[in-house]
């Protein structure tokens, strides 16, 4: 195991030490195995609350917090792909000005209560999406030749990312219980920036990939790797505590969740 | 594009100065402090209780906003069959991990270190203000990005950065709106709680040169508003300052959980970040996190999930910032950690539950509390963290009805309410030694008043006189001077014409 009560460093006094030094003194002599006690601490809380369809679940709960989401069979994957993006690049291309200059921000439209505000910088029409290295290619195979495509390779500047059209990935692990999506920013998922600049995120959810609760789903990650846990589009409760979508973090959040063919 | 003065306008010091309706001063009056400010020249929490809730607006904000919270955190938490046993889970976790603190720091700190990052520990606020003012200066910045953190709000970091001559930008929705209202943060998770969206509306057209000219009071439209006026100031930042709601000993992660997307902006652009974390933040291991989120977003915003949680291990090459600091704060927690009863605030997460069920906190709001921690837990952290000699502080325990209703429902079970009658021990322990006040004086009578059969019955006999001149209709309601201290704030029941005493030697019991 990691240092223990003994590690001590040559200078003593500094604040570290100070500080070490008063705990020692609060909390009395050690128990003898940190380890042991810690093993040994009560967990009777359940593994899972629900013994649905996963799946199901995940739908259920990630629409709960305002994200899109769609079921397609693995073989509709790539053309369910093909009309997001095609949408969403119509929606930036509608707010366009008849003289064909760029726009404020593209259009931040929800189902109940649509408006447009202005942003900037501006998205133009025919913005990009970025797709992060290691998406599989063959997800991209339908897409019409009208839709543009960025790479990070060499990597974008956070301005650049400001003016994509949306992003395009998969993700690591999923859990039902609350409809959250986990990105680990791996192959096919881009550094942290890719999914957060730009305003519009698809996510492919395999649903292999969904675990029943926070229990499985933690267990499955690599702790080594940064994570981004994501439920719903952003969000914030600060005015009189009520929950309104839209604030600093992709404002439009896509999920397609893919079911194996038979 | 946006206009350049976008992101600089607000980057500048926070300009110190109360708002009309808050109690006290700004800490950066106060000059420097080595431990938590307390809002200097704070009148004790029953002044200050009594200028908010004579504000009546106030009230109807807060009753409004606690109301809503409140029955949406009972429903959240109702969906989990087990929540008890997560509670006593989190608490188990969070009592052997304090109980070890210093194997646990040291492994963390080993962890971090071995990820790229860099740790620093601070005893006192003083001493992490000028890490981070120095980590700042050497990222060659003069301004920051910050996501709401309550451990800088604690030191009052802005304020010792502005005196250094660097700029700290609150980018979360509620922390932007007390910056640009020059105001104080009332509420742990929302500070701008005492705020309905019509003020926050003036407070942005008012303070923001690029709010636009239609902003009206829809909250989506505020919420776009900020969006706009931050973008510029996340994409163009050089350091990130953070907390963290965890740090994972076995692992060296940070968590940081959050709604907007300005705490993913704030420590995923920037080239250097700077976490700035109290000491027991700290959970054992990497699965201690299915327990607590899940017990966090619930009691606090009464989400099955907040929308986004960030978690990262040191530096990763090609993602993130490439320079990352630790800085592990005391600021009087070891002082906590001493103390039997008084340790147990320390398993506090910060969901602020407590604050949304208190019919204090309804009503008073939180500047009366004197401290970036309001409420009930405020009222037992701040007198351990700051001591209890100013009068806010000493005042603090009394600051409840000891109902309860915030023992239920803390997520780490801390029993509020135990540490509240404690520390008025403490308290009164504290005044013992200095002076003989009104209050103990009365109390040394009474005992010997009560001692002695002959004096009680000659006591009784005098209040029951007593009682006819100023009891109506068998309730006191106003006694002179010194009794008025107690009368002030409630009225006693006038004496019964004839004691138990009197009466059962005049009957001896029959009755008559």
């Amino acid at each position: 195991m990691s240092a223990g009560r003994g590690d001590e460093r040559p200078a003593m006094g500094t604040a570290r030490e100070q500080i070490l030094a008063r705990i020692r003194a609060a909390v009395g002599t050690p128990g003898a195995d940190v380890d042991a006690a810690y093993a040994a601490l009560p967990r009777e809380y359940l593994r899972a609350h629900h013994d649905r369809d996963i799946a199901d679940l995940f739908a259920e709960r990630a629409a709960d917090y305002r994200a899109v989401v769609e079921r397609v069979p693995e073989s509709g994957l790539v053309y369910a792909i093909a009309r997001v993006l095609t949408d969403r690049a119509a929606e930036v291309a509608a707010a366009a000005t008849p003289d064909g200059q760029p726009v404020p921000d593209a259009p931040f439209v929800m189902p109940d209560a649509p408006f447009v505000v202005p942003d900037a910088p501006f998205v133009v029409p025919d913005a990009p999406f970025v797709v992060p290295a290691g998406l599989p290619a063959e997800w991209l195979a339908e897409l019409p030749a009208s839709i543009a495509l960025a790479s990070d390779t060499p990597p974008l500047s956070a301005a650049e990312l400001d003016q994509m059209a949306g992003v395009v990935t998969g993700c690591a692990v999923a859990i039902a219980e609350t409809g959250t999506i986990i990105l680990d920013h791996g192959p096919g998922q881009g550094r942290r920036a890719l999914t957060l600049v730009p305003d519009f995120h698809l996510v492919i959810v395999r649903s292999d990939q969904v675990a029943a609760d926070l229990a499985d789903a933690f267990a499955r990650l690599d702790p080594g790797r940064p994570h981004t846990l994501i439920s719903g589009p952003s969000a914030t409760s600060d005015i009189e505590l009520i929950r309104v979508e839209g604030v600093h973090g992709p404002r439009n959040l896509h999920v397609l969740l893919v079911a194996p063919s038979r | 594009m946006t206009p350049p003065e976008t992101a600089g306008q607000h980057a500048g010091p926070a300009t110190a100065g109360p708002h009309p309706e808050t109690v006290g001063q700004h800490p950066a009056a106060g000059g420097p402090h080595p431990g938590m400010p307390t809002y200097l020249g704070m009148p004790s929490f029953p002044v200050a209780a009594r200028t908010a809730v004579a504000d009546s607006q106030l009230r109807r904000n807060l009753a409004h906003a606690t109301h809503t919270i409140r029955a949406k955190r009972a429903g959240a938490v109702g969906e989990l069959a087990d929540w008890q046993e997560l509670r006593a889970a989190a608490k188990a976790i969070k009592d052997h991990t304090l109980a070890n603190l210093d194997t646990y720091l040291i492994r963390l700190e080993e962890n971090v270190t071995r990820a790229g990052g860099h740790v620093h520990w601070a005893q006192d606020a003083a001493e992490a203000n000028a890490i981070v003012a120095g980590l700042v200066r050497a990222a060659g910045a003069d301004r920051v990005v910050k996501v709401k953190s309550m451990a800088t709000q604690e030191t009052g970091l802005n304020e010792a950065l502005a005196a250094d001559g660097i700029g700290a930008l609150e980018t979360d929705l509620a922390e932007l709106i007390v910056q640009l209202g020059h105001d104080l943060p009332s509420h742990i998770l929302v500070p701008a709680i005492h705020r309905n969206r019509a003020e926050i509306r003036e407070i942005f057209r008012r303070e923001m040169p690029d709010a636009p000219d239609d902003l009206t009071d829809e909250p989506r439209m505020l919420a776009a508003a900020a969006r706009s006026h931050l973008r510029q100031a996340f994409l163009s930042a050089k350091v990130g300052v953070s907390g963290a709601n965890f740090a994972i000993a076995e692992t060296g992660s940070l968590v940081v959980v959050e709604s907007e997307g300005n705490g993913r902006m704030c420590v995923t652009l920037p080239q250097t970040l700077i976490s700035v974390v109290g000491i027991e933040k700290i959970l054992p291991t990497w699965r201690d996190l299915e327990v607590f989120l899940a017990l966090l977003p619930r009691s606090s915003t009464a989400e099955r999930m907040n929308p986004y949680t960030s978690v990262w291990t040191g530096v990763t090459p090609g993602d993130g910032p490439s320079d990352f600091h630790l800085v592990l704060l005391d600021n009087g927690r070891t002082t906590a950690l001493a103390d039997q009863v008084g340790r147990q605030a320390l398993r506090c997460i910060r969901c602020s539950a407590c604050l949304n069920v208190c019919p204090v906190y309804e009503r008073v709001g939180g500047h009366a509390y004197g401290s970036p921690y309001p409420g009930p837990i405020g009222a037992i952290i701040s007198p351990q963290l700051r001591g209890v000699t100013s009068e806010v502080d000493a005042s603090l325990p009394y600051a409840s009805t000891l109902c309860g209703a915030c023992y239920d429902v803390c997520p780490v079970a801390i029993n509020i309410p135990e540490a509240l009658v404690y520390l008025r021990g403490k308290v009164v322990d504290a005044k013992r030694d200095k002076h003989l006040s009104p209050e103990r004086a009365v109390f040394g009578v009474s005992g010997r008043v009560l001692r002695s059969p002959r004096l009680l019955a000659a006591a009784q006999r005098a209040g029951y006189l007593g009682g006819r001149l100023v009891g109506r209709s068998g309730r006191i309601r106003r006694l002179p001077p010194p009794l008025s201290a107690w009368t002030e704030t409630r009225d006693a029941p006038a004496p019964p014409r004839e004691s138990f005493r009197a009466w059962w030697a005049r009957t001896r019991g029959t009755g008559r």
